[in-house]
């Protein structure tokens, strides 16, 4: 560990620990909400960013607004190093500190609270990540994953190989190569992938990364030169990104036809592929730069305060304006649910009935300085993830770019898929607690 | 003063040979089974009993498992994580194919495929010893690991391939699955390692256990005094393999309650486990109770304790602490104790009996 993270981290701690300490002062007029963190360990990498931009939004919302409609959001980081074991620690914390909503931050941890946040009746936000089938939200009243799942992102990744093919036609007699962290993460997008080379004529390759051989990826592009696959789909998270753009280039693949999965989207990711990393390609959520207004408000209200440990560079790049996506839906969910109950300070079941009947508009986005950040997203009570727009990214040399337009996922393909696998899921539990919660009208 | 022999007669063999001789120690025993039964749900609150008591049992019970391998036996394994794997998703196997039958009783008979599979793992032990046995384990560890992700069959075709906990009730009582509550959990947990703990105290205590630390001790003069080295290692293997195994089914059903099992039995658990093993004390039951409390609750401890006390650590911070202080506290004990922490509470123990007028 370099000897400024240290620094950075004991800040950090001196910064989180004022946050609890002040907490009970104004226990009245505040909500708390954890957010898991993993800022050690071999994924600090991605959680490092992801974590910044998650909780500077969160402090330029209490500084710039004082919090959401006076109610101050209490905000602490619970440390998991993207572990199971210690995430489980941590959703028993937050739960016993009463937060509004947990964010687990990695597809084990949400895996592994799922079942425990419907008898809690915690809501559980796991943005873009987790249990596909929970976008099922007649079966998973708790669990939210806007905008939207692998499996939208593996239909995605169909989708744009035909758009450059020019037509779902042309998909016909070509192949398609998957790489994939040999875990649930990596294996998400399998099922979909495999229905849609049946439908469209495409042939399947898979590939698979042990989670040892993250960073020793040699054999792999050995069978990948053989196959000469069209396209590649890089569903990969951590060291296995940065290796997979290394190896590509190594191997001579072009570059433009690697795309990546959005947690393969970081800066560090492409840019360990070095110049010739230009053109590397993945889906995207969120809009990266500095160039909204509610970056810099962050800037202004928080950063250039010193109120913050991110640093000022740091700030705009991918995968810190998703976490300030994520932290985004978090704030705008608080005041949905405030609008439902008329309370100020809300608990974690008005937080799931705000969570539930959030649609976040065009308008709505140039509202909170985020037009053109991300696209539009509406929850229901059916579908709790919303099936939103991504677009493809693509990697200049030193920063993402939006080249294209934002896309729809297949959704006709997703969708029963996600309800078969909800049903199965639930029959499997045993057991399984009915959904109760009443539904909202979509606000 | 409070601590001593004087007047307690052994008046018979088994009196003698007793696993605790004096009066004092198991009114110690009993005291501490009277905390961990009555005091602790008493007092506990959720978050101290599902984070921090649930997980040192499950600990304790696999430390149990390698030390009679490792401290026993002398024989090294990297591949306790693995064998705990096969527990858990034997268990899992189990629960799809008889429904009906009692979870404690699955989680029991899950631990014999985990047996099985360590005598399987367990055969080159009979040529190899030493470092070279423990990269022969670790051929177990990588290969298990590898058909957790792989055979689809293991996990139900699970698209997510993640294990999912069906509620199982004991007497009507919800023990496994989201909605058994954290004190149950723990009753059912406290439960299994106390039975299996007093089960592995019988069987080191007699003749397969002195045939291990013969084992242990010298191979060749064990071999000569007409110990079978095949049986003794091979049940060896089968004894550690089975407490792995019943730790693993526990760690999935009554502690995590699902999820990515292949994520969890890694060779980091492995490591983890020995670790406990060797800090808690090579050859001692009790020294798998200090290990597993070091290692597994000590961090958690830290992490959640400190900044509840007011100390102002946070997040990272705090993990980074845990790491630098349990990191250094290794280092000490083995310097100042590298018997481990067993033989420092039978030092204190000794101390304690002279106490206050030592000789």
């Amino acid at each position: 560990m370099t000897k400024s993270s240290i620094i950075r981290s004991v800040a950090l701690g001196a910064l989180l620990a004022t946050g609890a300490i002040a907490a009970p002062a104004n226990a009245q007029d505040s909500v708390y909400f954890a957010n898991n963190a993993y800022r050690t360990g071999p994924f600090s990498g991605s959680g490092i960013p992801i974590g910044d931009g998650m909780r500077d939004y969160i402090s330029m919302i209490n500084e710039r607004d004082g919090g959401v409609n006076g109610v101050k959001i209490v905000y602490e980081e619970c440390e998991t190093g993207y572990d199971t074991k210690k995430s489980i620690e941590c959703y028993e914390q937050a739960k016993s500190k009463n937060t509004i909503v947990y964010s687990p931050w990695s597809t084990g941890a949400t895996l592994a609270a799922i079942p425990r946040a419907h008898i809690d009746k915690i809501p559980i936000l796991s943005m873009a990540y987790g249990l596909s089938a929970s976008a099922d939200g007649t079966n998973f009243p708790w669990v939210f994953i806007p905008p939207f799942t692998y499996w939208d992102g593996a239909s995605l990744m169909v989708k744009h190989m035909a758009a450059e093919l020019g037509g779902m036609d042309k998909l016909k007699g070509k192949k398609l190569g998957l790489i994939h962290l040999d875990a649930p993460f990596g294996k998400e997008p399998i099922p979909v992938l495999e229905n849609l080379a049946k439908k469209y004529g495409f042939e399947l390759k898979i590939y698979p990364v042990a989670a040892a051989d993250m960073q020793n990826q040699g054999s792999l592009w050995l069978s990948i030169r053989r196959d000469r696959p069209d396209y590649l789909y890089n569903q990969g998270w951590g060291a296995m990104n940065p290796t997979a753009v290394k190896e590509a280039i190594k191997n001579n693949f072009p570059i433009g036809k690697l795309v990546g999965v959005w947690w393969a989207g970081g800066d560090d990711d492409a840019r360990a592929g070095g110049p010739e990393a230009k053109g590397y390609k993945s889906l995207n959520l969120n809009a990266a730069g500095q160039n909204f207004p509610a970056i810099q408000d962050i800037l202004k209200h928080v950063v250039e305060k010193g109120k913050s440990t991110t640093p000022k560079d740091k700030v705009g790049e991918n995968l810190y304006n998703r976490g300030v996506y994520n932290s985004m839906l978090v704030v705008e969910a608080i005041r949905n649910a405030q609008k439902l109950t008329g309370k100020k300070v809300i608990t974690a079941e008005d937080m799931r009935r705000g969570l539930e009947s959030l649609n976040i508009t065009e308008a709505r986005l140039k509202e909170i300085g985020m037009e053109g950040f991300a696209t539009p997203t509406s929850i229901s009570c059916t579908d709790h993830s919303g099936h939103s727009k991504a677009y493809v990214a693509e990697w200049d040399g030193t920063k993402w770019t939006k080249p294209g337009e934002w896309l729809e996922p297949l959704k006709d393909e997703v969708r029963p898929l996600i309800e078969a696998n909800a049903k199965d899921y639930v029959d499997k539990a045993g057991n399984w607690p009915k959904r109760t919660e009443s539904c909202e009208k979509s606000s | 003063m409070f601590y001593r022999e004087a007047g307690q007669y052994k008046t018979n063999y088994a009196a003698d040979m007793a696993v605790f001789p004096l009066r004092q120690d198991r009114i110690g025993i009993a005291v501490i089974l009277a905390i961990a039964f009555i005091g602790i749900p008493l007092l506990g609150n959720d978050f101290f009993i599902a984070s921090v008591m649930i997980p040192f049992l499950v600990f304790s019970l696999a430390a149990i498992g390698l030390n009679i391998l490792t401290g026993y036996t002398g024989l090294i394994s990297l591949g306790t994580a693995a064998f705990m794997g096969v527990g858990a998703y034997s268990c899992y196997k189990l629960t799809t194919f008889f429904p009906g039958v009692n979870i404690i009783v699955l989680i029991l008979v899950s631990g014999l495929f985990s047996a099985a599979i360590g005598v399987l793992f367990g055969l080159p032990s009979l040529r190899i010893k030493g470092f070279y046995l423990a990269v022969a384990t670790l051929a177990a560890q990588f290969f298990l690991q590898w058909a957790f992700v792989r055979i689809p069959w293991l996990f139900n075709y699970n698209a997510s391939g993640a294990i999912e906990v069906p509620q199982r009730t004991l007497f009507g009582l919800p023990i496994t699955g989201a909605s058994a509550t954290p004190e149950t959990r723990y009753f059912v947990c406290l439960g299994l390692v106390v039975v299996l703990t007093w089960f592995a105290s019988n069987i080191v205590h007699g003749k397969l256990g002195r045939s291990w630390m013969a084992v242990r001790d010298m191979d060749i003069a064990a071999e000569l005094m007409g110990i079978k080295l095949l049986n003794a290692k091979l049940t060896a293997f089968a004894v550690s393999s089975y407490f792995a195994g019943v730790a693993g089914a526990m760690m999935i059903f009554l502690w995590y309650g699902g999820g990515e099992a292949n994520d969890v039995f890694t060779i980091r658990l492995s490591f983890t486990i020995l670790f406990m093993v060797i800090i808690g004390g090579l050859g001692s039951l009790i020294g798998s109770f200090f290990g597993a409390a070091f290692l597994s609750a000590l961090p958690t401890a830290l992490k959640f304790g400190l900044p509840a006390l007011g100390v102002p650590i946070g997040g990272a911070a705090a993990e980074h602490v845990t790491f630098m202080l349990v990191g250094a506290l290794i280092i000490i004990f083995l310097i100042v104790e590298p018997h481990g922490l067993a033989r420092l509470w039978q030092i204190g123990k000794q101390k304690l009996r002279t106490w206050p007028f030592p000789y």
